[in-house]
């Protein structure tokens, strides 16, 4: 039976084991959803095709499964670049169909046209432009191959609208093997074992943990080898939820907004077990300071990653999961270590400097605290919300304030930095999830970046709550400006913002504002008890700094505002 | 310190943009680049001479690995390697000149590809000192075009240990 590229796509999406996807139509797919009805494959329609491609990053981030965009050319797939590059960055697995002109067309400046192929090379994992139809399967398969697998990352394929519309035979590969790509999951036992002589030698370890041991669902052994072993953990904002927050063994984000104890843990350290991240210059601070006394242990799937800003000890290419199985192994078969005994100073000398140097701020007169706020989201929620958040000073202090305990309860633009961001994402949690409860923390900088999503939240009825934490300001570049640039508030200052709450309510959402501390937790167990879309304009105090701070390019050890 | 990579690609549309995009992209340098078919027709050949100290070539090698199109890179900069360049001069050469021109085309065993009343054009092969060598010899009598084709590396059969 011959099949029309349209029929081939969505067969081979069933194939995928996908029944949801985000899109928003144009000419040249129109032929996909012509034939869209008649496949039980749920198609959210957006409001701007960058809203689809986080929502469908944030799906894939809550669920661990592929995250699957539908646009269409020129326009349609230049808006997809955002999004894409944010899911490059983070190493998320998506994988984004656009239309294209006809290929006859191609090359002739024709009505919606783009190369976005070409546009987005670099910042796909891999990218295609299908110009026949009988490669439309096999290089379907092989999209959704490259997107979960190694080093998970954004994939998109172009399709033209005469491939679209031809027919061929459909054919769809069982398995994919490529001779060009094959990542290494599986541990050098060399080096597992040099790490664990290491780690036995050690007397001040510091585990630090990052994205890529969500991405491998390594939570749990990282925890239990923390536990096992007595190391003390931090991680990079990409790792929250990687170990508990609540654990005794753990000492907070580290990097620029880390905490003083992460942070100090890693510059006394004696050695360093990085597990799944990337030595960003957030997380180290000036490169040639970071862990002076530490010997270093890096795990990671991607080689590029190893050795690249940070020279390590024991590189260990692989899966993080096979990787820390392996080494629990090989610690396993160290004899006569007492690993409580061993490590027993430096925890106590780690839990004294918390003690001293906790995360702070002061609740106190008729301004509402941003971090009071997100600790009340914490406790109303007892730490089991999936919390996404937008950047700049919301997104920090949803990290600090918030416990997570569970890796994929965190959604969070953290290589790109990606304003815009969460609101969306926290739309493809919840449809991932219809039954928790999903909350985007975010600014009024920020939520205006992707604001035209509560029609979509709407519509489906997604019950995304949005508690924005309003203080009139970009807040985070106003922070840069008051401590590095002598006051200099140059466009920072949004004095014109919308009504939130009658913006949320001409959109069919509900909306709510909190002017003073007492109607704060009121008001947020009303919103997350509210069946809909809900937004929270919640005014804080205007000028609250994020803190502590290492200013860009300073060591981990100088930090401000402790 | 300068190293010739020899890579091996999916022969495939926008190849040749990926590996050059990684490059500019990440501010690592290409001295010269050339790309042919091999005896696979699915399978295209680069060879990319590059500079860059230890750590930044071991960055490019990484990362030219980890482009989905990339099926091998070697560096063959660490391995005894055959090299060569082709060049292609024209040199004035009227008639009081040309008796000189073909002699050190004659010396160095370059070919005259071209001729023409006042001028000769050589082809030349060979490594990069003999390129040298020749070309500033060519210069005294005025080079008007001068076209090089980057070169291209294989590694020796026999390695010999140092």
């Amino acid at each position: 039976m011959a099949y029309t590229g349209a029929q081939i796509l969505l067969e081979c999406l069933l194939q995928e084991g996908v029944d949801l996807i985000f899109g928003y139509p144009g000419g040249a797919i129109i032929d996909i959803y012509d034939e869209l009805p008649k496949y039980p494959i749920r198609h959210i329609l957006v409001r701007h095709e960058q809203g689809a491609v986080h929502a469908a990053d944030g799906y894939a981030r809550a669920s661990g499964k592929v995250g699957v965009c539908l646009v269409t050319s020129g326009p349609g797939a230049t808006n997809t670049v955002t999004g894409i590059a944010t899911a490059y960055m983070d190493s998320v697995p998506i994988v984004v169909f656009t239309g294209q002109v006809p290929t006859h067309l191609i090359g002739n400046d024709a009505f919606q046209e783009a190369d976005i192929v070409g546009i987005t090379r670099p910042c796909t994992k891999h990218n295609y432009l299908v110009k026949d139809v009988r490669q439309l399967a096999f290089t379907i398969k092989q999209a959704f191959y490259l997107a979960r697998t190694g080093r998970p990352g954004p994939v998109l394929v172009d399709l033209p609208k005469d491939v679209i519309r031809a027919t061929t035979e459909l054919e769809y590969p069982a398995t994919m093997t490529m001779r060009s790509y094959n990542p290494n999951y599986s541990p050098n036992r060399k080096q597992l074992r040099r790490a664990a002589e290491l780690i036995a030698a050690s007397s001040r370890p510091v585990v630090y943990a990052g994205g890529g041991v969500v991405a491998a669902d390594s939570a749990a052994e990282l925890t239990q080898m923390a536990r096992t072993y007595q190391l003390p953990v931090t991680t990079t904002l990409m790792g929250l939820g990687a170990f508990p927050g609540t654990d005794p063994l753990w000492l907070g984000m580290l990097g620029m907004h880390g905490t003083y104890t992460a942070n100090m843990a890693i510059h006394n350290s004696d050695l360093l077990i990085s597990v799944g991240a990337r030595f960003d210059d957030r997380v180290t601070g000036r490169v040639d300071a970071f862990a002076p006394k530490a010997k270093i242990i890096h795990f990671d799937i991607d080689p590029t990653s190893i050795s690249k800003n940070v020279g390590v000890d024991v590189p260990i290419v692989a899966d993080c999961r096979q990787g820390l199985l392996g080494l629990m192994e090989e610690l396993a078969r160290i004899p006569g270590v007492d690993w409580r005994a061993k490590h027993a100073a430096w925890i106590e000398e780690l839990t004294a400097m918390q003690q001293a140097h906790p995360l702070t701020y002061s609740q106190e007169g008729q301004y509402i605290k941003p971090q009071w706020v997100v600790e009340k989201i914490y406790s109303i929620t007892q730490g089991e919300a999936i919390i996404a958040t937008e950047v700049g000073q919301n997104q920090m202090w949803a990290a600090q304030f918030y416990r997570y305990t569970k890796p994929r309860t965190f959604l969070s633009s953290g290589g790109l930095g990606t304003m815009g961001y969460g609101f969306p994402a926290a739309i493809g949690a919840q449809l991932a999830f219809p039954d928790r409860l999903v909350i985007d923390i975010a600014g009024d900088g920020s939520i205006q970046m992707n604001i035209q999503e509560l029609a979509t939240a709407v519509s489906y009825q997604i019950p995304v709550k949005v508690v924005i934490l309003n203080n009139g300001y970009l807040g985070m570049v106003r922070q840069w400006q008051e401590l590095f640039y002598n006051k200099n508030y140059c466009a920072t200052c949004l004095h014109t913002n919308p009504d939130f709450v009658a913006l949320a309510r001409a959109y069919g959402a509900e909306g709510f504002l909190v002017e003073r501390p007492e109607e704060v937790e009121p008001t947020l167990r009303q919103a997350f008890a509210h069946p809909g879309p809900v937004f929270v304009d919640v005014r804080v105090e205007p000028e609250e700094n994020v803190a502590p701070m290492v200013p860009a390019g300073a060591a981990l050890s100088e930090m401000l505002l402790v | 310190m300068r190293h010739v990579l020899s890579i091996l690609v999916e022969n495939e549309p926008g190849v040749l943009s990926r590996v050059a995009g990684l490059f500019s992209g990440r501010g690592f340098n290409i001295e010269s680049l050339n790309v042919g078919p091999t005896l696979d027709p699915t399978v295209s050949h680069m060879t990319i001479v590059t500079v860059g100290d230890d750590q930044i070539i071991e960055q490019i090698i990484k990362q030219l690995h980890k482009l989905i199109s990339v099926i091998k890179v070697v560096d063959l900069s660490q391995e005894q390697a055959v090299e060569r360049e082709i060049v292609l001069v024209k040199v004035n050469a009227d008639d009081s000149r040309r008796a000189d021109v073909l002699r050190i085309v004659d010396i160095f065993r370059c070919k005259v590809v071209d001729v023409s009343v006042d001028e000769l054009t050589v082809e030349i092969t060979g490594d990069g000192k003999k390129i040298k060598a020749i070309v500033t010899l060519l210069q005294r009598f005025g080079v008007k075009e001068l076209v090089r084709s980057g070169p291209i590396a294989m590694r020796r059969s026999m390695q010999l240990v140092d």
